[in-house]
């Protein structure tokens, strides 16, 4: 299995590259733009209250603050940082998507096409700017020729290095027709040539759409992060209003109690900020473009942030068999001799049937017979036989030696050539042919003429290690259903073997398309993985749609992810990245709102010290001052920021488990930590404030 | 707490939960239209009054049409309760001859009981008539609360039904609320009280010679009393069973005629719970998953005892200032100890702090003690529970309505949690139901909060007297306390409430109408929301829970609910407590 083949430029980044961080520094200085601001109501308030205090301060140097200048300084310095640090989160997520733009950027350099006036390989070519290329132009792309558009292959078969795009240098074979037919701009020819019909107009290509997606360029905010941000914008409202009141409270208070002054200005937004959901809210955008990141890293583009958040809620796995499920090829695993055949015959005729089939199942026969029965290779040229290769008709193949006809194919073709020539299937094979396929194994019944000698039980290999993934899937609550052309027997025995809940045999397009319907209908949500076009409706239909890169075009469009690595075990990691991005939203919500109740333990007895000094008894964690209490809060309130940017961009940790010890796993970190984590960390601020002479 | 308190509060508590299953799933079946016994008795009745009413009971209302229903009902019952205040001074059964009342007094107390309030600026014995305290409080006592019981289950509606437009019929559920549930209820109830002494008469009130002369504040010898009469069971049991909570008369229930005995308080408790306690299984019948609703009544009692104990705890501490005087402060078989001022002998410490908490976890509000005699702690307790959003029980129906809302945000954040978009019993939350959840849970301290403010910066700081002109204070006690007594009645104003710390002279134009206006807001901006999301939540399908989907039945996700509350409800009001109560009990710690 291929796990995060990432694309060249982006594959060992650390966290924080020195030249990112100081792209992601300067970035941070022009999100200050209040218009930027403005998108994200809780930094806007801090923005907001940032200026205010700057104000404050310029008006306690003339001379009439309320507080001391260099309080004030300290309060607007570190609300600055604040804004400053979340900008920095958002410009560390994006810096990463910039980078690998940059990259992609620079395989799309303006080269010329050989254009032909019709699709024919000797028809006439025009030198046209790919730039110039328009959808349904026909461009000939010989070996060593750049791609210059997307575009379908309407004829010829040619090696091809995507490594710009993929990241994988071993060349790939596209062809026109079937279910390799596309081909990506950017991506060069290595041998033959190809007639490309180009699909694409410049801008809207692939190359331009992934660049547009890494650099996070048109981000839309997802379905889960706009109901986060209400949830955040209503707590910094009513933050706001708690705030805002306290004013007229604490004059009422000054006068009732006849001492003090009434709260000033600075401490209120001091107050507001610490109160507000910022660490949630400063990082919000950085842990959504983050996730973006991730599935970018693990090779798969996906259309929209919205697709990738679908991801973490997928309820149904609709897999392959082949390919995801078992391995491409079934070999051959046990020969089993009809009545009265001698085992070392059958295997001798196996073999002879097998030697010159070079289809993966038929050189399986052949490794059989040496391993297992000791037979040699031998040579079908040597022999002298004829080899009679597979047909549609007959659908079946073997040699004609000596006189002999040896034949191997299904149960139905071999009995219609035996019976042509006289014979009869044994009832003893055809039990040994039901108990194959009941087993999930594929028989091949051996004649020789027109007496049956036995059957090959050819066999699906799971791949090592699936069961495994979809028992991890079961535990999480993921069903996981096999998509087959097998007949249903078939399906059901590999369908056991690899643990899969659910399949689907004999499965054609409409099948597949009915049957993610069903899911939808009973509220779940589907994800599948297709290349061919006739999985285009299908992949419409499913919630998360993961198009092969090696796929068709049709697929491509139909799907809302592209996975470059053209591996369909990638569900599996695509669903873990989409709950990994949720994971983190709501642990770091838990964490931002659990934070306040340190804070109010630092602010309110200082904030009123004046007016009450017997709340100090609420200061429990015995802050020097009033001032150094409420500025140890603002600048936890600050750092907590910059603490967490790497849990943000990386997500926090994520295991498969079921619902219910997630929840309390991540409520323990995430609640009481959020809940523990401001007391230490502010009395150690404190505690340095004090050190430094500052409280 | 003494031994007795805690077998007092442990007895109250096991009748409570003995009840819950059978009401709760006797109201499923009413709901659901299911035969329920009463309607065999009552059928005609209810069919009587969809035919009188032209209502069609089949027809299904979406959350749109249901809103505008509850508006138009409720609007009108608002006019004719003030008319009825208006015009009290022409209308019969009016033996004492009181004159109509103000027209803002009239707007408050009409609002009051529209809204399920019942805070009352008023002395009921000193103001109202028979008719219009039967015809128009008694009234609205059983609709307000049948309002915020069909509200609820057409909440509910919404999360059991799938893809669909439709939440019910809100006329149905009114007439069947109060025909098979708040009626029977009430007559049992009712005659009850009457045998424990609580009066039900047309009597003028009542003339009689006091055994032991008095003498009044000049001095003057004082020889008789004057007794209040009225058909005041009635009222009073609906009072609680609804938790209206609106008094007969005007120290409600410390009034020997409305609460006399200690049965009559151990059953005036319990009716005030028992509602929107059966509720919670109620919700879980209709729903199909009865763990779903004792998880939710499990959160409200995690907060309810310790809140309880607290506040009984806290009175029964007593005062320093007494301890230094050489008082004997402690409970022992002569006295009931503690704190006993505006304590009613009968009831003592025990029954005072309880009622107090059971009133105002509900949004009850009828009281048996003067709250503004608690110590700060004893009197933060009710005020505290009353700004969580009346979701601890809460008003019948409105209780739990907003309980779910809070369990809409905490399934929310768990939802992310766990990795999925969260959903609550299969339905997905999404930022339509987040956009009206926030309203229902932010709105009302925002009323509290501005309220307060409005009120501290002046101008619910002094008043001119109707009578004489002269200017007066509003409060009774200045300092924290006075803070106090402000932040009290918004908190109950806006949380539906309506108990009175008292202490706060509120009869008077600027409280009158600001807290009115508090009430509807409070009241009617949020069953709006409630209804958009049933209306959101029924068009939804249905996603089939698997090990995936975040259980809400578990004691985790109890601490979760609970923490949500404790977080986002409570944390707004800390600062503005810290100034109240909370600065008050420390200043009466040091001195």
């Amino acid at each position: 299995m291929k796990i995060h083949h990432m694309s060249a430029s982006a594959k060992a980044r650390p966290l924080f590259d020195p030249p990112m961080v100081r792209r992601a520094v300067i970035d941070a200085f022009q999100k200050l733009d209040p218009r930027y601001q403005a998108r994200n109501p809780v930094m806007f308030t801090v923005f907001v209250g940032s200026l205010l205090t700057t104000g404050l301060w310029v008006q306690s140097l003339v001379g009439s603050g309320q507080e001391s200048p260099g309080f004030i300084l300290g309060i607007s310095v570190w609300l600055w940082f604040t804004v400053l640090f979340a900008n920095f989160a958002e410009a560390m997520a994006e810096g990463r998507g910039k980078a690998q733009a940059d990259s992609l950027r620079q395989t799309r350099r303006d080269v010329f096409a050989k254009k032909l006036d019709e699709p024919r390989y000797n028809a006439n070519i025009t030198q046209t700017a790919a730039s110039a290329l328009r959808k349904g132009d026909v461009v000939l792309v010989v070996a060593g020729d750049p791609i210059p558009a997307d575009g379908e292959i309407i004829e010829g078969v040619a090696s091809v290095d995507e490594s710009a795009i993929t990241g994988e240098s071993a060349p790939v074979i596209r062809e026109s027709g079937g279910d390799r037919s596309s081909v990506t701009g950017g991506t060069r020819v290595l041998s033959d040539w190809l007639i490309v019909r180009v699909t694409a107009n410049p801008g809207e290509t692939f190359l331009d759409r992934m660049i547009a997606l890494v650099e996070g360029a048109k981000r839309q905010k997802t379905p889960n992060e706009i109901a986060l941000g209400i949830l955040l914008a209503a707590m910094t409202i009513v933050f706001l209003i708690a705030c805002v009141t306290l004013l007229p409270y604490s004059i009422y208070s000054v006068r009732a109690a006849g001492q003090g002054s009434p709260v000033t200005m600075t401490v209120l937004v001091a107050l507001l900020v610490c109160l507000i959901p910022t660490t949630i809210g400063g990082l919000l955008s950085a842990i959504g473009i983050a996730g973006m990141d991730r599935m970018i890293r693990a090779n798969v583009i996906a259309t929209s942030g919205r697709a990738v958040e679908a991801a973490g809620d997928v309820d149904v796995l609709l897999l392959d068999k082949t390919g995801t499920i078992t391995l491409g090829n079934r070999q051959a695993v046990e020969l089993i001799p009809a009545p009265g055949v001698k085992l070392e015959m059958l295997a001798d005729a196996a073999q002879l049937a097998s030697l010159a089939d070079e289809t993966p199942e038929g050189r399986s026969i052949v490794v059989l017979a040496k391993e297992k029965y000791g037979l040699r290779g031998r040579n079908v040229h040597d022999l002298g036989a004829a080899f009679i290769p597979f047909s549609a008709q007959t659908r079946i193949s073997g040699v004609d030696l000596d006189g002999q006809q040896i034949r191997k194919g299904a149960t139905e073709a071999i009995e219609a050539f035996v019976r042509n020539r006289g014979g009869s299937l044994p009832s003893e094979l055809r039990q040994s042919v039901e108990q194959i396929a009941k087993r999930g194994g594929t028989p091949l019944v051996v004649a020789e003429g027109s007496r049956a000698l036995g059957v090959i039980y050819l066999k699906d290999i799971v791949k090592g290690g699936i069961k495994e993934r979809f028992i991890e899937l079961r535990r999480i609550g993921i069903k996981t259903v096999m998509i087959t052309g097998d007949n249903p027997q078939t399906a059901a025995a590999i369908a056991a073997e690899a643990g899969v809940d659910d399949f689907l045999a004999e499965a054609t397009p409409e099948a597949k398309l009915r049957m993610i319907r069903e899911y939808q209908a009973g509220g779940r949500l589907v994800a599948m993985t297709g290349d061919g076009t006739n999985d285009s409706p299908a992949l419409a239909q499913a919630d998360v749609a993961v198009a092969m890169n090696s796929g068709t075009q049709a697929a491509k469009e139909a799907g809302n992810m592209v996975d470059l690595d053209s591996n369909p075990t990638k569900l599996i990691e695509i669903v873990e990245i989409g709950k990994q991005l949720l994971i983190t939203r709501g642990s770091l919500t838990t964490f931002s709102l659990a934070n306040d109740v340190a804070k109010y333990f630092a602010i309110i007895p200082a904030a009123f010290a004046s007016t009450y000094p017997v709340l100090d008894q609420l200061n429990v964690m015995r802050l020097a001052t009033p001032s150094s209490a409420i500025l140890s809060a603002v600048i936890f309130n600050a750092l907590i920021i910059v603490a967490l940017i790497p849990l943000a961009l990386r997500g926090v940790r994520y295991r498969p488990a079921a619902a219910a010890r997630l929840l309390r796993d991540n409520l323990v970190i995430y609640g009481i930590g959020g809940f523990v984590v401001p007391f230490v960390g502010i009395k150690l601020i404190d505690l340095v404030l004090v050190a430094l002479g500052l409280a | 707490m003494t031994a007795n308190a805690w077998i007092q509060l442990g007895l109250f508590l096991a009748v409570l939960l003995a009840a819950v299953k059978p009401l709760g799933w006797y109201m499923a079946r009413v709901y659901r239209r299911q035969p329920c016994g009463l309607d065999r008795v009552l059928g005609w009745l209810e069919r009587g009054i969809y035919r009188l009413g032209g209502f069609d009971p089949q027809r299904e209302m979406t959350w749109k049409v249901y809103a505008i229903a509850v508006l138009l009902f409720n609007g009108i019952g608002l006019l004719a309760l003030y008319a009825l205040l208006r015009l009290q001074g022409i209308l019969p059964l009016n033996p004492q001859g009181f004159p109509g009342a103000s027209s803002e007094l009239s707007f408050n107390t009409a609002a009051s009981f529209v809204t399920n309030t019942n805070w009352q600026s008023y002395g009921g014995e000193t103001t109202l008539g028979y008719l219009v305290q039967m015809l128009g409080l008694c009234v609205q006592n059983f609709l307000s609360a049948a309002t915020g019981m069909a509200v609820l289950v057409a909440l509910i509606r919404g999360l059991a039904r799938r893809s669909t437009e439709t939440i019910g019929n809100f006329w149905v559920d009114l007439t069947r609320s109060t025909l098979y549930i708040l009626l029977p209820l009430s007559l049992l109830l009712a005659w009850v009280l009457v045998s424990q002494g609580i009066v039900q008469n047309f009597s003028p009130y009542q003339p009689v010679a006091l055994l032991q002369p008095a003498t009044d504040a000049d001095g003057k010898p004082v020889t008789g009393q004057l007794l209040p009469m009225g058909p005041a069971a009635a009222q009073i049991a609906i009072k609680h069973l609804g938790t209206n909570g609106g008094g007969f008369f005007n120290v409600n229930g410390a009034h020997p005629y409305e609460n006399p005995m200690p049965l009559s308080n151990f059953l005036e408790m319990l009716a005030i719970l028992l509602i929107p306690a059966a509720l919670c299984y109620t919700f879980g019948v209709m729903v199909g998953d009865r763990r779903q609703g004792w998880a939710i009544l499990v959160a409200m009692l995690v907060i309810f005892v310790p809140l309880a104990a607290s506040a009984i705890t806290a009175e029964q501490m007593g005062v320093p200032a007494f301890t230094a005087l050489g008082a004997d402060q402690d409970a022992g078989d002569g006295q009931a100890g503690g704190n006993m001022e505006g304590k009613e002998v009968r009831f003592g410490i025990t029954n005072s702090g309880l009622f107090a908490t059971v009133t105002t976890a509900a949004s009850c509000g009828a009281v048996n003690s003067m709250h503004d005699s608690f110590t700060p702690l004893g009197g933060l307790v009710p005020m505290w529970l009353m700004q969580l959003g009346e979701v601890i029980f809460g008003g019948v129906g409105s209780g739990l309505y907003g309980m779910l809302m809070f369990v809409i945000v905490a399934v929310f954040v768990a939802g992310l949690m766990v990795g999925r978009t969260p959903e609550y019993l299969g339905k997905k939350v999404e930022a339509f139901e987040m956009k009206m959840a926030s309203l229902v849970i932010l709105v009302p301290p925002i009323i509290i909060l501005v309220g307060t403010a409005v009120a501290v910066a002046g101008p619910g700081l002094r008043y001119n007297a109707a009578d004489t002109g002269e200017i007066k204070d509003n409060l009774n006690n200045p300092g924290a306390h006075g803070f106090s007594e402000v932040l009290y009645a918004f908190s109950s104003a806006a949380a539906n409430n309506g108990s009175a710390f008292a202490g706060l002279t509120a009869n008077e134009p600027f409280y009158n109408t600001a807290l009115g206006l508090a009430m509807l807001m409070a009241r009617f901006w949020l069953i709006i929301p409630v209804l958009a999301v049933a209306g959101a939540l029924a068009r939804k399908s249905c996603t089939p829970a698997s090990a995936g989907t975040l259980p809400t039945h578990t004691p985790l996700f109890v601490v979760l609910l609970v923490g949500t509350v404790l977080l986002v409800g409570a944390l707004t009001f800390v600062p503005a407590l810290a100034l109240g109560p909370v600065v008050e009990h420390l200043q009466m710690m040091v001195r």
